[in-house]
């Protein structure tokens, strides 16, 4: 039997060095007795650590090193001989720290979880008591972790409270803050601790008032905050009080008549529904048309967007450009073509040396048709009878601006103007007079040359958008 | 002649807190990492810090999370929204705290480890843009005169205007509209000021904002800026069906980029309106809520495979669960050959527990006792899956299946 006695309870090194020459040596886990004090009735005396950098060096995985240093903190009796048994089998089964389901390693990862949420908890539960009459101010807690974490938590303290003079006491270890450095020394009493602090009534105010009755769910509370915190909370003795007088104030908020509908509620609603809707008659001004779209109802696309994008430019435009609907930069924006496709065109435009500033730009159809895929919308197209409700929106503006060119980018456009489809590729490349005196160019939809996979198609049908801007600048 | 009565600080938090508790959100996680011991801005006179996970400090016999110091402003309010207890109608007693008493407020409870940082909302008082301006005098105080690093959530007014709003996001982690109800007819209906079209486009510019400040090229020599924005919706206050509100959260989701959204089961409130149902708030209905959508956004399920429109959720199994049965076909699955996204969809098996099936069988062929010690338990898992040692047979095709799988999962003691 060889006896191992480590420096602490906490000794991570001394363990470390420990195993390493041990399992040099060849002593397999059954071999090995661990201590931390001094024991009498051990035989031989002398440790069996041997001095640092004696013994062969071996490498181990980077996590089992990880998850030693938490199994370490843990409270159980067996940390040590565990950690040797996993270190010891390494040896012969190098792949075993990547199977979960080894019931050793299980057992490890538990321990090592137990002491992650000792210190989560730690970090939650300590409270501060101000000490009376320093200057500076002076804080201090006394607080009793689940496992041995309080050095491994406390540098989280000096980042988080680094200008203030604080102190945790603990059964284990104490640590203090001034302001510049850690310090760690013994385990204390509660005795040493401040018994209270002014604020903590105004904190039983705030835990009494925040917490639902309708909604009382003790066991959930006890799971995440266990009773063996509560002594050091001082919120946790209202909790007997809360619990039981939950029901009946859930059962009086139930039971209570409700007050008579307000009079002014009831107005405001016929209100909005007065005003909120579009009315049948015409826009007069393009302002007009852009507010009103907003509240449009004439098919179902309003729901799922975030507002109606009306068309925008200088209101005698000669040319006007229409595209399909708004994309999703042009929904949160609300502007027309300010998305990639608007991009693309704008760079159509510049070779076309086309003034989009001149042109007035819309959409046939003016909210965004798309479907949700995770956090991504994705456009959709839309449909004839939403192309045919929205042109009651296109027509106003075609009413107001009266321009002498129309360029309809994409079939939906097409659609939108003339009120029939016509395959884009047949009708591009030359004038279609439209009644009225007006003359629409045809061309492809920005979007679309954005998605051609072939490189020379999707050349091809640039050079064509230029081409037609340029037929259209030509037309007015 | 009419003596107010000066509230003491005492009543006045019981008042603020006690109108703040129906906003699900506590969360301080997702913050950018920051603490007072260095930083960009060096070290901090103050204190306050943000490690990526938020802490929960404490937590109410309700069993939800304390985190942030969640308190209104003010609950004086000049609209009369109907499932809110601050609405101008409601009998509550009111109160108003000054900038100095939530900044001081803060910085007490910070100190002495009671909290993650604030969660300041309000009531509209005067003009939607007066309110915004104070509650952000609040958050620009404590990061400003105080060095604050601690966490900050502000509750945006929809109607402020949107420079106000940018400057939120400037000292706040996190900003938040509340759509409150899942469609805009309720809205209307409820709360007859509140505009759903307004509140949408201001989730849109902020959405903008976040992206524009946190693309990396234009960050540097930028002051930082809030990193998330969410969103809560009541469940059970009108007649949304489960589809209705889960088809809102998935537009939420892919239009505002929102971190979250939260559902609250509608509670009932002292002095509520009479337009209201007066029942106990539907707990289950929202815990289903939530797991769909986790399912949505985790585990690859869209909105529509998880529920038919028109139709709620069912109360008796979890909406993966649920899903399974309807889908008993693609069952049972071999959990040593099986991908990844097969093995997301399969009962009893969450994201951890399939990384770690995944590894594990590189090392061996996994029995019943192996998936058991990586997942916890197998209960539920086990007719839908084959192991080593085990294969369900005719388990996954058998009609009490589901009575089965219905465990009374206790949410409340009611
Ligand atoms: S898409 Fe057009 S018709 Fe449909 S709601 Fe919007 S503005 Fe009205
Ligand atoms: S505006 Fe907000 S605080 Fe005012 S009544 Fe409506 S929900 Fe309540």
């Amino acid at each position: 039997m060889r006896v191992v006695r480590l420096a602490s309870e906490i000794d991570f090194d001394g363990w470390r060095r420990a195993g390493r020459a041990l399992r040099a040596e060849g002593v397999p886990p059954e071999a090995v007795v661990w201590t931390v004090e001094y024991d009498l009735f051990a035989d031989g005396a002398a440790p069996a650590a041997p001095a640092k950098g004696a013994g062969p060096r071996f490498t181990v995985p980077q996590p089992f090193i990880d998850l030693a240093e938490r199994v370490v903190l843990n409270r159980s009796n067996e940390r040590f001989a565990l950690l040797y048994t996993l270190l010891w089998r390494l040896e012969r089964e190098p792949g075993l720290i990547d199977n979960p389901a080894d019931p050793d390693l299980t057992r490890a990862r538990d321990m090592a979880k137990g002491v992650s949420r000792a210190a989560h908890k730690m970090k939650a539960f300590v409270r501060f008591r101000l000490v009376e009459g320093v200057e500076p101010e002076v804080y201090m807690a006394w607080f009793e972790p689940a496992h041995r974490v309080t050095e491994a938590v406390a540098p989280f303290f000096a980042r988080r409270f680094t200008g203030m003079n604080w102190s945790i006491l603990t059964p284990d270890a104490c640590v203090a803050w001034d302001g510049e450095t850690l310090k760690v020394s013994e385990g204390a009493d509660p005795a040493d601790a401040p018994r209270e602090d002014a604020q903590e009534e105004l904190w039983r105010t705030y835990y009494a008032s925040i917490f639902n009755p309708a909604r009382l769910n003790p066991r959930m509370m006890q799971q995440e905050m266990p009773k063996r915190y509560w002594r050091n909370l001082p919120e946790a003795r209202l909790i007997p009080e809360l619990i039981e007088s939950a029901q009946r104030r859930t059962a009086q908020m139930v039971e209570a008549r409700p007050n008579p509908p307000s009079e002014r509620v009831l107005k405001a609603a016929l209100r909005h529904a007065r005003d909120g809707s579009y009315g049948e008659s015409d826009p007069l001004t393009l302002e007009e048309a852009a507010v009103a779209a907003q509240v449009c109802r004439r098919c179902d696309l309003w729901r799922e967007a975030t507002q109606a994008v009306p068309g925008e430019g200088p209101a005698r435009a000669r040319i006007m450009i229409v595209g399909e609907q708004p994309g999703d930069e042009e929904d949160l924006t609300g502007r027309p073509f300010v998305g990639p496709a608007g991009r693309l065109l704008d760079k159509a435009m510049l070779e076309a040396d086309f003034d989009r500033r001149k042109a007035f730009v819309t959409n046939a159809v003016k909210h965004f048709k798309h479907e949700p895929r995770g956090k991504m919308r994705l456009h959709k197209t839309p449909d004839r009878g939403e192309v045919q409700a929205c042109r009651w929106w296109l027509d106003a503006e075609r009413r107001m601006v009266k321009p002498r060119v129309i360029l309809a980018l994409g079939a939906t456009a097409v659609m939108g103007i003339t009120g029939r489809s016509m395959p884009i590729a047949r009708s591009r490349g030359a004038p279609i007079a439209l009644d009225g005196g007006a003359r629409l160019v045809v061309s492809w939809h920005p979007s679309y040359l954005l998605r051609v996979p072939d490189a020379d198609a999707r050349a091809r049908a640039y050079a064509q958008l230029v081409d037609d801007l340029r037929l259209a600048q030509s037309l007015t | 002649m009419s003596a107010m009565a000066v509230l003491d600080l005492k009543r006045k938090l019981a008042i603020l807190s006690d109108a703040a508790k129906y906003d699900a959100s506590c969360a301080s996680s997702g913050a950018e990492k920051r603490n007072s011991l260095s930083g960009p801005e060096g070290r901090g006179k103050g204190v306050g810090s943000t490690e990526g996970m938020g802490i929960c400090h404490a937590y109410a016999p309700d069993g939800r999370c304390i985190s942030l110091l969640k308190i209104l402003l003010t609950n004086f309010c000049i609209y009369d929204c109907a499932y809110c207890i601050n609405r101008v109608s409601s009998n509550a007693p009111r109160a108003r705290f000054t900038v100095k008493e939530v900044v001081d407020l803060t910085l007490n409870f910070y100190k002495r480890n009671y909290i993650e940082g604030l969660f300041l909302s309000s009531g509209v008082i005067q003009t939607g843009d007066y309110t915004m301006e104070e509650m952000v005098r609040v958050a620009k105080s404590l990061r400003l005169d105080h060095d604050f690093r601690g966490y900050i959530h502000l509750k945006l007014i929809p109607e402020a205007s949107p420079e106000l709003a940018a400057e939120a996001g400037l000292y706040a982690d996190r900003v938040s509209i509340n759509i409150e109800l899942p469609q805009d007819e309720s809205l209307t209906i409820l709360a007859p000021e509140k505009d759903p079209a307004g509140i949408k486009r201001a989730m849109g510019r902020m959405r903008l904002s976040i992206e524009d400040h946190n693309e990396p090229a234009k960050k540097a020599g930028k002051r930082k800026f809030a990193t998330s924005q969410s969103t809560q919706l009541i469940v059970g206050a009108d007649a949304a069906r489960d589809s209705d509100i889960l088809a809102r959260s998935a537009n939420l989701y892919g239009a505002y980029k929102l971190r979250r959204v939260y559902y609250s089961a509608f509670s009932p409130i002292p002095d509520a309106a009479s337009r209201l149902p007066s029942m106990r708030p539907p707990l289950m209905r929202e815990h289903r809520l939530y797991q769909a959508d986790w399912l949505m956004r985790f585990y690859g399920f869209t909105q529509g495979e998880i529920v038919e429109p028109g139709e709620d959720l069912d109360l008796t199994v979890d909406p993966k669960t649920a899903w399974a049965l309807r889908h008993r076909g693609d069952f049972p699955v071999d959990v040593n050959t099986a991908d990844r996204d097969t093995l997301l969809r399969t009962p009893g098996l969450g994201t951890r527990g399939v990384d770690r099936i995944l590894s594990a069988r590189r090392q061996t062929r996994l029995t019943l006792a192996d998936v058991k010690r990586v997942c916890g338990s197998t209960k539920r898992a086990q007719p839908f899956i084959v192991t080593a040692d085990w294969t369900p047979g005719g388990l996954t095709d058998a009609k009490g299946l589901k009575a089965s799988l219905i465990v009374p999962e206790q949410l409340s003691l009611f």
